[in-house]
């Protein structure tokens, strides 16, 4: 009933841990059994071990997140290693997130990653936090081509570009990216956000901007999600303050072929189980036999 | 390890001297001295719950002594009797009471007395001694007294004992180990004054928190060894591991 597919990746259902909230999926282990889960994806992953950014890395605001976390990272020989071995007995899919603060560095990770047993790649041209590379990648459409396309003459796992909200022009960002290759898209990363400390009258942040997720920017990655749907034939995966089956329902009826689920986790820990519940039981409710009935329902 | 994120009924919320509050709430746990719990109002806003360390827990009730500071604690200071509120845990480390023996020195500072009762009870067979700092009023020590064999205490107002901080009164000579949990600038000072007399101090560090678990990675703290989760890894640490300077 819920089973996705997605580039010949079977999921048990269209709910998907997200990446940098999830850490390596060992620590949600200890409140339910994530093999429940459709997939997980890795906290983003680079070439060399990152220790990630100095100063705060987190700051509330309303009904929002501001991260800096800065890619922190044991370096993906060490992921390889230690890590991937225990996700792969979690029994569900895992998708490795690859940073890079150069086209050379995502390459070699992509070769490194195409040795490994992950079962996607989802390259990461959107993270606000790193001072190379990331979302530099993901303003301009050109440039996202050229990654994309150079990292796909590499790739030999089905490839995901993980999009920027902060695109200069999300359609056209969706568009090039499937030119160069794209087997799927994943949006949206999070919002180049800041914030101040009044009392102090300084910058909360230390890289002065920072990312925004959480449900304060989820009406916007529902229109995001429908208009680049509505533009591109590749599996489109829908990210942006999912909190609850109802939101990850509205995704899919804009088009999304599965959703990921990420600052939502921090609130309640057991969210993205309550979430594939809720999906179920809503059909059920409903009627809905398979899932694809209401795939892309409310497009025009 | 299973982790429980569940609904506890609170039995105590009270007021105990101006922006500081205790919360009891009812939970049977297997709690070390040091962990803390992620606590959640029902209410949707603050969205993340906050981490507070564990004052007290008997029969079935764990206690929380905190700081009225911002948005999350704000709100919990207005839970009644018999309201519900999230808890996951208990998490973090905590002190490793089983391998601290002797004379044991607890210096605090503020708020940082909060995890140090409980600590003391688990404290088996050792002679304590409390150093307690604060700016004013003095608060938490009470509860303490019947574990520890003398307090000492500091204020910077002078209003009671030593006029001025808690670590102007502390030397470890004495010791065999110290615990310390309070405000970063007091506990460097701690571990500095340490490192002559080869004492060993465990901290007690503070941070923001998103998931407590250690997962996010917002938490981390620089220490010898690179950045660790204050979370997950702490939040207690070897002094001179984080406060590699001192």
């Amino acid at each position: 009933m819920l089973k996705t597919n997605i580039c010949g990746i079977e999921f048990k259902n269209p709910v998907i841990a997200a990446s940098g909230t999830f850490g390596l999926g060992e620590e949600y282990s200890a409140f339910y059994d994530v093999g429940r889960l459709g997939g997980i994806c890795t906290k983003g992953l680079t070439i060399n071990k990152k220790e990630g950014n100095k100063g705060i890395r987190l700051h509330e605001t309303r009904a929002g997140l501001i991260n800096s976390i800065g890619l922190q990272n044991p370096g993906i020989d060490c992921f390889i290693e230690n890590e991937l071995p225990k996700m792969k007995n979690m029994n569900t899919v895992i998708i490795a997130n690859l940073g890079g603060g150069s086209i050379e560095e995502y390459i070699e990770g992509v070769k490194k990653l195409n040795a490994s047993e992950v079962d996607m790649i989802e390259l990461n041209i959107s993270c606000p936090n790193v001072k190379s590379g990331g979302m530099t990648f993901g303003i301009k459409s050109e440039t996202a081509f050229e990654v994309v396309s150079k990292v796909k003459e590499h790739c030999k796992k089905p490839l995901i570009v993980k999009l920027s909200p902060n695109a200069e022009n999300i359609v056209d960002m969706a568009v090039k990216c499937c030119d160069a290759g794209a087997d799927a898209l994943s949006l949206i990363n999070t919002f180049k956000a800041m914030a101040i400390d009044i009392y102090k009258r300084k910058l909360v942040f230390d890289n002065i901007f920072a990312g925004l997720s959480g449900s304060c920017i989820k009406p916007i990655a529902l229109r995001m999600v429908y208009e680049v749907c509505s533009n591109v034939d590749v599996p489109v995966i829908g990210i942006g303050g999912i909190s609850s089956y109802e939101d990850a329902i509205e995704f899919i009826m804009a088009g999304a072929t599965a959703v990921q689920v990420g600052t939502a986790n921090f609130i309640n820990p057991m969210i993205c189980i309550e979430i594939i519940d809720g999906i179920k039981k809503f059909m059920e409710d409903e009627g809905i036999k398979n899932i694809e009935e209401i795939r892309g329902i409310v497009r025009r | 390890m299973q982790l429980s994120y569940k609904s506890c009924k609170v039995v105590e919320n009270i007021n105990v001297f101006e922006d500081i509050y205790k919360l009891k709430v009812e939970g049977d746990y297997d709690i070390k001295p040091g962990q803390f719990f992620m606590l959640k109002c029902l209410t949707e806003e603050p969205i993340l719950p906050r981490p507070i360390s564990v004052h007290d827990f008997e029969d079935g009730y764990v206690s929380f002594l905190y700081q009225k500071k911002g948005r999350g604690t704000n709100i919990m200071t207005k839970l009644d009797v018999n309201d519900e509120i999230k808890l996951t845990g208990p998490l973090g480390n905590g002190f490793h009471t089983d391998n601290i023996k002797g004379k044991i020195a607890v210096v605090v500072g503020g708020i940082g007395i909060a995890p140090m009762l409980y600590t003391v009870k688990n404290l088996k067979g050792c002679d304590i001694d409390l150093y307690a700092g604060y700016k004013d009023e003095i608060y938490g020590i009470d509860e303490i007294k019947n574990y520890v064999s003398n307090i000492y205490v500091a204020t910077e107002s002078g209003k009671y004992g030593y006029k001025g901080y808690v670590t102007d009164i502390f030397s470890p000579f004495e010791y065999n180990a110290v615990l310390c949990c309070g405000p970063e600038v007091m506990m460097e000072k701690v571990v500095k004054v340490c490192r002559n007399y080869a004492t060993p101090v465990f901290v007690s560090m503070e941070k923001h928190m998103a998931c407590g678990i250690g997962a996010c990675l917002g938490c981390t703290c620089e220490t010898k060894d690179g950045n660790k989760r204050v979370c997950k890894d702490g939040p207690v640490f070897y002094g001179r591991d984080v406060f590699i300077g001192a």
